[in-house]
């Protein structure tokens, strides 16, 4: 096969100006960076920004793991994979353990990452002030000078009208105790695995033109009032009807025939897995 | 002592519409030694001079230098308040009224001129110099404002008790219920119906949304508020109602506001003294009866004549 493309796709400039944007992120943890996001062979609100980023920190030995809503399956995923595997030749798996890289839409996986492993999250609305003040000027100013009202303003709103601030993901945090941060659109049950995690993990927003970073061992605290504490999704007493797993972020179905409420791992790949080991499948 | 003053005092204000007389009886000042706030010297200009404006005495074009086009909005502007005293400023369109307003809630930056907050530091600094978070701390804490425009003074998507929070909020508070509590004490101060306050004030009749913001403006306790333009626009019972709502306010919290307006029958109502303001400058001050019964200024004269 003829390469029509350098590797990885960009060109080595492109890669240096976004690994630029990538180590001045991981300098300054939850720092929005900006950076000339580039036109991609795939719609832009598909993923271009954590697609840049994988493309300009993948080497020849990594191996690439990508995820959507959980499922690594599903067509953008897929689409991903293609590009990323067309253009660099990696190897491609679905083992978590087993990648370098994880590249992920909606969720961070079951299995525990390590030090040597790097997180790309993909992210639609990269500023947790937006819906408080539509203008990009004023919120940059709002973060320098640490000016955070407007998220607890906005927990407090839904609160206000829901009574709970537990209806959504991409709850904000607070990185190093510094910078409010978008986690992306994973679940709250997904917030504390940035914790103190080992592994890096990197922000990627192509429309909105903005690259972040959680480096290794990070405190992230998940924003909350003292008498309506961060609360994660409760799976309590529940599992998997497939592999049988608890303490995991389940998916709910209702089976048709008897009309029971099912439950399954969202994470597939880490249930086949689980299922396997236990001689199950 | 301090206890009798406040006797008096709070005798004093409370309102009483049906005898004219004892109105102005009750608008009689008491003037305590030191005043809450202390402006000297404000002004602000559009636009960067010329020698000939720099001249604090020559002759503009209304506000506008003959020479560069520059916009003087504020000229030298002075002006006192003291506890529990309404100072009242009249003055035509584009004499100034909401740009001092806005100077004074740091909205707009002071080209010069010197402001000093018994609250905030005894007074001891000028708090135009002050840092941007500091100022935003003696926003939160010491003033309250009203806009002429609600809509620069309410987040229209936000409920109604957000938007009271969101100063509490700013300030360090962490305790949802007791914001809510706070809020809805408030919402009922103003008269906003209990399911209305999770409600946004998009939704709200002018009015209302008035009167949200001076619950929003009360939230954190302010010693000085201030009040721009609160009735205009409002039905003429609305009006009364938000006049009465203000008088309320001073008697049972004690503050101190200013109260712009163009319309001197609200100022007549509100004012214990006033300031009378024309192409930016203040060109005449004193009790608000003796401004309104004797005017002295030119403009004045007709400005009352022709309320009359
Ligand atoms: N951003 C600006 N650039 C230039 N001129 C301005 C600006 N803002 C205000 N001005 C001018 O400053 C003057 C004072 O305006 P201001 O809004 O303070 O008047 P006002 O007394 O509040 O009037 P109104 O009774 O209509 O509310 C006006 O001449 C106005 O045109
Ligand atoms: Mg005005
Ligand atoms: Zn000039």
């Amino acid at each position: 096969m003829t390469k029509q493309y350098n590797f990885a796709f960009f060109d080595e400039a492109s890669k240096r100006e976004i690994r630029r944007a990538i180590i001045k992120g991981i300098a300054v943890p939850g720092y929005q960076v900006p950076f000339a996001s580039r036109e991609m062979p795939i719609g832009r609100g598909w993923g271009t920004g954590g697609l840049q980023i994988t493309l300009a920190i993948i080497g020849k030995r990594d191996v690439l793991k990508v995820i959507d809503q959980g499922c690594d399956e599903s067509v953008n995923a897929v689409n991903i994979k293609k590009l990323i595997h067309a253009t660099t030749d990696v190897e491609i798996t679905e083992e978590t353990k087993r990648a370098s890289i994880i590249q992920s839409r909606h969720r961070i996986p079951e299995h525990p990452l390590e030090e040597n492993q790097i997180m790309v999250l993909q992210v639609p609305t990269p500023e947790p002030l937006r819906h408080f003040e539509p203008r990009e000027a004023a919120t940059r100013v709002l973060h320098a000078q640490a000016d955070y009202t407007g998220a607890w303003l906005n927990l407090f709103d839904q609160i206000v009208c829901f009574g709970t601030t537990t209806t959504g993901a991409d709850h904000p945090v607070k990185v190093n105790q510094r910078y409010v941060m978008a986690p992306s659109p994973i679940p709250r049950f997904d917030n504390l695995k940035l914790h103190q995690s080992p592994n890096l993990t990197l922000f990627g927003a192509g429309r909105e033109k903005k690259i972040y970073a959680v480096p290794p061992y990070t405190t992230v605290e998940p924003l909350d009032f003292k008498d309506h504490p961060f609360a994660v999704e409760d799976f309590r007493g529940k599992q998997c009807t497939i592999c049988g797993a608890s303490g995991v972020y389940l998916d709910e179905t209702v089976d048709e025939e008897s009309g029971k409420t099912l439950y399954r791992c969202n994470d597939t790949a880490f249930c086949t897995q689980q299922a396997a080991l236990k001689g199950l499948i | 002592m301090q206890a009798l003053v406040e006797k008096q005092r709070s005798q004093e204000s409370v309102f009483d519409m049906s005898d004219p007389k004892e109105k102005t009886m009750a608008h009689t000042p008491i003037i305590e030694e030191c005043p809450t706030l202390v402006l000297q010297g404000l002004s602000r200009h559009f636009g960067s001079c010329c020698s000939y404006c720099q001249d604090e005495n020559a002759q503009l074009e209304r506000n506008v230098c003959p020479r560069c086009g520059t916009v003087h909005a504020l000229r030298n502007v002075s002006l006192e308040l003291f506890p529990g005293e309404i100072v009242g400023i009249v003055g035509e369109s584009g004499s100034g009224k909401s740009t001092l307003m806005q100077c004074l809630y740091f909205d707009q930056e002071a080209s010069s001129g010197t402001l000093h907050l018994q609250s905030y530091d005894g007074g001891l600094h000028n708090a135009f110099e002050l840092s941007s978070q500091e100022r935003l701390r003696v926003r939160n804490t010491m003033l309250g404002m009203v806009y002429q425009n609600p809509y620069l003074g309410l987040r229209m998507d936000y409920s109604s008790l957000s938007n009271i929070a969101e100063q509490m909020i700013s300030s360090g508070n962490r305790l949802v219920e007791t914001m809510i509590g706070r809020g809805s004490s408030l919402l009922d101060e103003v008269n906003i119906p209990e399911r209305r306050k999770t409600e946004a004030p998009r939704r709200f009749s002018g009015g209302m949304q008035q009167r949200v913001q001076i619950a929003k403006a009360l939230s954190n306790n302010p010693p000085i508020l201030l009040l721009d333009e609160v009735t205009t626009g409002l039905d003429l019972s609305v009006q009364a109602n938000v006049l009465d709502l203000i008088l309320r306010i001073r008697r049972d919290f004690r503050v101190s506001m200013l109260v712009v307006s163009h319309d001197l029958g609200v100022v007549r109502m509100l004012a214990d003294r006033t300031l009378v303001m024309l192409d930016g400058q203040v060109i005449e001050s004193g009790l608000t009866d003796q401004i309104l019964e004797d005017p002295q200024h030119a403009y004045t004269q007709q400005l009352v004549y022709s309320l009359l």
